[in-house]
């Protein structure tokens, strides 16, 4: 541990410089990630004909949709990765070998890339964060402590995404790709993390599904803490849950990763 | 430094005819064969020491180096790297090699070397003062001032591959496996990695394994020579054993004076090449005193040169005499 944060600025420092010479590929990848925008028109548009009530029996109105999105757009940002590409690419191409050739562990390698492309990419997310609060109109009698809870859950987030990008970027030693894999997961997560519509729209029995997968947790979880839709207790619980994932896809990703490194050193790449 | 003994490598490789109906074939049923990459290999290599690999595509070369290094398990044997088993990858192993792979790469592709050779700093923690000095010796030694400060991707290959080696050596390996460390670069561009490779393992006193196509490489930096063909050791020696065992023979270069050629040359040895006044002559070891004395005798000669037959030749002359060794076994077995 002494080891690593003795490493850390100079890793941290040579990340974000590859990321800024990725300026293009971030900018487009920031691009990619507008989708929110597209749901928040179509839904305030929904809102305005129909009403619709959330499940803490607030009216979900045009204005709460805008906040909404934008929260999701905001957290995205936050708690993104992409280490399954990358091991993707490196276990395809054999430079995996480069790396465990380093005295440092590729997954913490991976899990740094990933953190230094977060002063970017907040570039983009404060501005979006400081319109919605200058949107005013958050929930009249909203419990405001849920706000301490979100630094806890956006890390809890970051970790989710994080660990479901290693253990299915390892799954490519045994599959050749997990690419596909990686897209099965994207789809769950539109449909299950409340990207593209609130959690609060699901019907009692997809709710009670999402509830038990881990997406909710990656992203909707912090995104009903941010536009404070949670009771103080609730909000306990799901975070109680969401590290029960971290700490369940964190273990996963250590069993496939030393599994996937053993069959690499077995057939070698 | 290195003890490997009855070192193996086997791996189960899918098998698979071409064809639409032979693939949905194999959806189902996939047939395996085990390929011994590496079968039963035997050497010690004392410290300090530049030793060259030599072996046709598939010999089981890489394999090795990738076992010593620690990329790979052993299916069996023992393998030793100064007092590590490799495989662990231990730390302080690790701070204690380097694997150059000429068609893999470790530098930063958008950025300048010298972040990579910054990265390494930290991962390898090389103290800065250290750092400094290094980095200084590496840039002058390799002639890379300029190339350090620009994006590796607007290198040329040989750029890279200084580059390359100066991003490996940047912690004071004392142990380099280099596998194919000229591959694609110009005679000019060898020339200086060989001299750089060279004057790292006398001043370091580095051990170095080198595999390489090239036989330049290996008759400039390798008294001695491991040749392996399908994962056995062919011969351990040097570069004149080798000659010795395997083609016994001499090439005497000749420059006469004038632009004609005698007659009757290949009265005196197997002519190789013949031009404007320059031949080529093939000798056994045993005519070469001989010969060379009825020549300069004879003929009016204003140079001569006395060499080995190519490496490459004497290499072809192993392979070729090791399959039909094994062609013959083959066949008294079936």
């Amino acid at each position: 541990m002494k080891r690593l944060l003795k490493m850390l600025p100079s890793l941290l420092r040579v990340g974000f410089a590859e990321n800024i010479a990725y300026r293009a590929e971030m900018l487009i990848w920031v691009l990619a990630t507008t989708m929110p925008f597209v749901m928040m028109v179509l839904w305030r548009s929904v809102a305005e004909h129909f009403p619709i009530v959330g499940g803490m029996g607030q009216t979900l109105g045009p204005l709460q949709m805008t906040h909404y999105f934008l929260a999701v757009f905001v957290v995205r940002q936050v708690v993104s990765a992409w280490a399954a590409w990358e091991m993707n690419f490196e276990i395809r191409q054999g430079t995996l070998s480069m790396r465990l050739l380093k005295p440092l562990s590729p997954l913490i390698s991976y899990a740094v890339n990933g953190l230094t492309g977060l002063p970017l990419r907040l570039v983009v997310a404060l501005p979006v964060l400081l319109i919605f609060f200058l949107l005013g109109g958050l929930r009249d009698g909203a419990e405001y402590r849920l706000f301490f809870l979100l630094p806890l859950a956006l890390l809890g987030g970051w970790l989710i995404v994080l660990f479901a990008h290693m253990s299915i970027g390892s799954l490519a030693v045994f599959t050749g790709s997990s690419i596909r894999i990686m897209e099965v997961w994207m789809a769950a997560f539109f449909v299950f993390s409340g990207y593209l519509f609130p959690l609060d729209l699901f019907p009692d029995w997809l709710a009670s599904i999402g509830d038990v997968l881990p997406f909710r947790y990656q992203l909707g979880f912090p995104v009903q803490l941010l536009t404070l839709s949670l009771r103080m207790e609730d909000a306990l619980i799901l975070l109680g849950k969401q590290w029960l994932w971290v700490v369940a896809l964190g273990s996963l990703t250590g069993l496939l990763w030393r599994k996937g490194v053993r069959r690499f050193e077995a057939f070698g790449g | 430094m290195i003890e490997v003994e009855n070192l193996k490598k086997y791996y189960s490789v899918f098998r698979r005819e071409p064809g639409l109906k032979n693939s949905l074939k194999a959806l189902f049923r996939r047939h395996t064969t085990e390929v011994k990459a590496v079968d039963g290999l035997s050497f010690h290599i004392s410290e300090g020491k530049r030793v060259g690999f030599l072996g046709p595509n598939g010999a089981g070369k890489t394999t090795t180096l990738k076992m010593l290094s620690g990329l790979l398990y052993p299916s069996g044997g023992k393998v030793l790297v100064d007092g590590h088993l490799p495989h662990k990858r231990e730390t302080s192993f690790l701070k204690k090699i380097i694997l150059v792979m000429g068609q893999k790469q470790q530098l930063l592709w958008d950025l300048p070397p010298l972040e990579t050779l910054e990265l390494n700093r930290a991962i390898y923690e090389v103290p800065m003062p250290v750092f400094r000095k290094r980095l200084g010796e590496l840039t002058e030694l390799l002639g890379i001032g300029p190339q350090l400060r620009t994006p590796t991707r607007q290198l040329s290959l040989g750029e890279r591959m200084k580059c390359e080696l100066a991003a490996g050596l940047i912690h004071g390996p004392k142990l380099l496996f280099l596998d194919e460390p000229t591959i694609g670069l110009d005679v000019s561009m060898q020339q200086t990695i060989r001299e750089f490779i060279r004057s790292y393992n006398e001043r370091e006193g580095a051990t170095l394994i080198l595999t390489s196509h090239n036989m330049d490489d290996v008759e400039a930096l390798c008294p001695r020579i491991l040749v392996i063909d399908k994962g056995r050791l062919l011969f351990d020696g040097s570069v004149a054993e080798l000659v010795a065992q395997v083609k016994p023979e001499k090439r005497i270069g000749l420059r006469f004076e004038g632009s004609s050629l005698p007659e009757n040359l290949e009265a005196y040895g197997r002519v190789i090449s013949a031009g404007a006044g320059e031949a080529i002559l093939q000798l056994g070891l045993g005519e070469v005193s001989e010969v060379l004395g009825q020549l300069l005798t004879r003929f009016a000669i204003k140079d001569l040169t006395v060499e080995n037959p190519p490496l490459e030749e004497v290499m072809s002359e192993l392979f070729s005499k090791h399959a039909l060794t094994r062609n013959e076994e083959a066949a008294e077995f079936s």
